[in-house]
């Protein structure tokens, strides 16, 4: 590779890398409000992934691929099991559910010293370069654009706007939104593997409540008219504290602040494009 | 032993039940969750705090405006952010989101503005030396607690069955359009529950700055999470549900710490939460709310 | 004679202590017209919303196409053949027109979600063959040339058109029409109606809940009269029209006689 890029990964390889992650998430949430769900558990599911990485990599030396599939799987039966009983309520129940899901999360990690307690879990190997990042999130990409294209897309649209007219129509809500809420939560146990692998250390208070809603405001930002809105919200949120220094401490306030003035102003977020949902 | 888990219970769950009581009020007027009442929390008991502090106000008087500016502070915040969404007829999800921005926003604020420094009320403010009897030991601070949200509850309970203003906001609850067309003057309605509800949690704020001797930015979110669990089983939008299931709550948790294990005490709210989710939606008192999957 | 194509037994829907459809029966033939009428508020949209599968019925039983389908979920009716369209306009506003076809079709989809986001070769011909089908429905109501248009940019009746055409592209063999003349011109009203026959042509059985008398003296074989939640009245248009109880419920005893001068037309 050449010099100036080696240079420049390594001073910034965190960073760089955490905006692939951090688009990851933003897709997770897209699978989600995509449908008008809105679940907050993201971030909750993202420290399930990496904690349950953690350990299988540290204390058991799982291949690494493997490793990736348990970070997925984990954190989907978690979902299956709290947003089941919310499938047939109205969508604050699924809000309250994941929020409370991740404080409980959070209590349990700091409770159990086999992954470090409250100190956390530190000598993660770094297994988890630009490629395997990048890649992972460009094939979840094109694989969402396809879909979005698509019949599948047509329905996520119509759940979203009419869910009795979607039913009217022959979809299955339920089953679209039990599925959507497990692809979420695979890809944001994922996207928390992803990153234990290359920050070598992660705690519990990563994943709490303001980690939840700054993963919305990715979604919120970009909007959910397109996969390509909640990356493009990932990539402007995170880089923006980088790049005008002075937001540095107060990233969260924006956040907050972007949320609040998308969701009145600009309510289909700053891509408020039509797409086209022809295949 | 048991006497001492039981009153403390009934102290613990007292001040659940106050919250829980606002933020149900919330939900069942103005159909939203509203995520900023971690903050309201927190800017009650540091309203108080100040005045009691830096003005020497008796604590009477320094809960009283720690109430009030709190109540302020809501129906501001509900007519920035709440009051355009309504009107653009956006849908309810909306409304969540925009106070969850919002309580990132005004909570990362505070944190600035005030550090993660815990703050004290002065321990002169009231007597330290607990009642003794014999059974159990009962200290000033759990009486007030007590004593104020017993008031409290029973005066809401009044305004909700009894006024004519509580006539109003139980229909602005039930149909918000027939309310309008009945001559109800929605929007000052709005404001006015925001109010009241905002009130309800700064008093819950305070009494827990109090009790647990800690003020900080953060002190709102253990008792949110808990809110969350208590209006879910008690029945999203019923007063009456948010009191009961708050006091059962406390109880649940001082049992889990003294017999089971205190470490996981708080988790307990949300597996109850979940049990209910899965057994009985609605919650105790509830209307079920749910459709045709 | 056949069994009839829908049948509903009994059927009662309560609303916190309110009745909204009181052991409602009657039957609808295949091939047929079957108007569903009655004042305001006498239950004609919930029983809709009942039989389509959108509300539980608390008592009674619907069967249709031979098949009990009381405790099936909706999507799954659609799968067996009924389609429906609202009172309240509920097309999809952030689609476009053609979308809002494609999307009706979408229970006739029938390739496995990976195809679709793999692009598979069979996703892709499915997906080329529901264009078309989805066109040609559009044709039928003139509004091919708005196929990219956003559905929330047509005017009414266009978006009333596009909301049957919708329903019709997931080739139902019942299809339950909630007030489609509403807001219509007589001409407009007179092309839906010429529609409604074409289709009815075409195989599909028709369920129609409508307020204009004219239009439904004119189209339907057979009429169901509702009032209050209950059934009052059944029969041909002209049997239906001199029943004394219908009238009384439509009009109140006293406009009797205006009632009868004025569907003299």
């Amino acid at each position: 590779m050449p010099q100036w890029l080696d240079d420049f990964l390594w001073a910034y390889g965190s960073f760089v890398y955490g905006l692939g992650v951090n688009a990851i998430l933003g897709l997770s949430m897209y699978a989600v409000l995509a449908l008008g769900q809105l679940s907050l558990g993201q971030a909750a599911f993202m420290g399930i992934g990496a904690y349950a990485s953690a350990v299988l990599t540290v204390k058991f030396g799982v291949p690494f691929p493997l490793v990736l599939a348990a970070a997925m799987v984990a954190p989907a039966i978690a979902a299956m099991i709290i947003s089941v009983p919310t499938l047939r309520l109205t969508g604050v129940y699924l809000a309250i559910a994941t929020i409370g899901f991740g404080e409980v999360m959070r209590i349990l990690y700091i409770n159990t010293d086999y992954i470090g307690g409250a100190l956390g879990l530190s000598g993660i190997p770094e297994k988890a370069g630009g490629p395997v990042i990048f890649g992972l999130l460009a094939l979840i990409l094109a694989g969402f654009l396809s879909a979005t294209r698509s019949k599948i897309g047509r329905a996520f649209e119509a759940i979203r706007e009419d869910e009795d007219a979607a039913r009217a129509i022959g979809v299955n809500v339920a089953a679209y939104k039990l599925s959507a809420l497990v692809v979420s939560a695979a890809l944001a146990g994922l996207a928390g593997a992803l990153n234990a692998h290359f920050s070598s250390f992660i705690g519990p208070n990563e994943y709490g409540f303001d980690a939840a809603v700054t993963i919305l405001s990715y979604a919120i930002l970009g909007g959910v008219t397109t996969p390509l809105g909640p990356v493009l919200g990932a990539v402007v949120l995170s880089a923006l504290p980088e790049v005008l220094r002075p937001l540095h401490d107060f990233r969260l306030v924006f956040n907050g602040l972007v949320i609040v003035l998308v969701v009145i102003f600009l309510p289909r977020g700053i891509l408020g494009v039509h797409t086209r949902r022809v295949g | 032993m048991l006497a001492q888990q039981l009153f403390n219970a009934l102290v613990l769950g007292s001040v659940y039940a106050l919250f829980s009581m606002g933020f149900t009020l919330t939900f069942g007027v103005l159909r939203v969750i509203n995520l900023l009442y971690a903050f309201y929390v927190a800017a009650g008991a540091f309203l108080s705090l100040v005045a009691v502090r830096d003005f020497g106000v008796p604590l009477w008087a320094a809960g009283l405006f720690g109430a009030v500016g709190t109540g302020a502070i809501a129906v501001v915040c509900d007519t920035a952010v709440l009051a355009p969404l309504r009107r653009a007829r956006a849908p309810e999800l909306s409304s969540l989101i925009v106070t969850l921005g919002a309580a990132l926003l005004l909570n990362s604020l505070m944190f600035l503005a005030f550090g993660a420094e815990v703050r004290r009320f002065p321990a002169t403010l009231l007597s330290q030396a607990p009642i003794d009897l014999g059974l159990l030991q009962i200290g000033q601070i759990q009486l007030l607690i007590i004593a104020v949200v017993a008031l409290l509850a029973a005066l809401l309970f009044l305004f909700i069955e009894r006024t004519r203003l509580g006539v109003a906001v139980r229909a602005l609850a039930e149909n918000p359009e027939a309310a309008a067309l009945m001559g109800i003057n929605v929007g000052v309605m709005f404001s006015g529950v925001s109010f009241l509800a905002a009130v309800l949690i700064a008093v819950a704020g305070i009494l827990i700055g109090l009790n647990f001797d800690a003020v900080h930015p953060y002190m709102g979110e253990p008792l949110m999470l808990r809110g969350f669990a208590v209006v879910v089983i008690g029945g999203l939008g019923n007063i009456r549900g948010a009191l009961v299931a708050g006091l059962a709550l406390g109880f649940v948790e001082v049992m889990t710490a003294g017999y089971l294990s205190s470490n996981f005490k708080d988790a307990a709210g949300f597996a109850a939460m979940v049990i209910t989710l899965w057994l009985r939606p609605a919650g105790l008192f509830g209307k079920a709310v749910t459709r045709r999957a | 004679m056949s069994a009839p194509l829908l049948e509903v037994a009994a059927v009662t829907c309560r609303f916190s202590g309110l009745v909204a459809v009181d052991a409602v029966s009657f039957a609808v033939e295949t091939g047929r017209i079957h108007g569903l009428i009655g004042p305001n508020g006498a239950g004609k949209t919930t029983l809709f919303n009942v039989i389509s599968g959108l509300l539980d019925a608390g008592d009674g039983s619907i069967r249709f196409r031979e098949r009990d389908i009381t405790l099936l979920p909706a999507h799954a009716r659609v799968a067996l053949g009924l389609g429906r369209s609202f009172q309240n306009l509920r097309v999809f506003a952030d689609m476009s027109v053609l979308e809002n076809v494609l999307a009706g079709r979408h229970n006739r989809l029938k390739v496995p979600w990976p195809a679709s986001v793999l692009r598979l070769p069979s996703a892709r011909s499915e997906e080329k063959a529901a264009v078309a089908r989805a066109r040609e429905l559009l044709a039928t109501v003139n509004l091919v040339d708005k196929a990219n248009a956003l559905a929330s940019s047509l005017a009414y009746g266009d978006q009333r058109r596009l909301e049957i055409v919708r329903a019709l592209a997931s080739d139902p063999m019942l299809l339950l029409l909630d007030e489609p003349a509403a807001g219509m011109n007589p001409t407009e009203t007179a092309m839906l109606a010429e529609l409604l026959r074409s289709v009815r042509g075409g195989g599909v059985t028709i369920l129609l809940v409508e307020h204009d008398m004219n239009f439904v003296m004119g189209l339907c074989d057979r009429l169901t009269v509702l009032s209050f939640g209950r059934k009052i009245a059944e029969g041909t248009p002209k049997e239906v029209r001199a029943d004394a109880g219908v009238i009384e419920a439509y009009l109140g005893a006293g406009d009797v006689a205006r009632f009868l001068e004025g569907t003299q037309r």
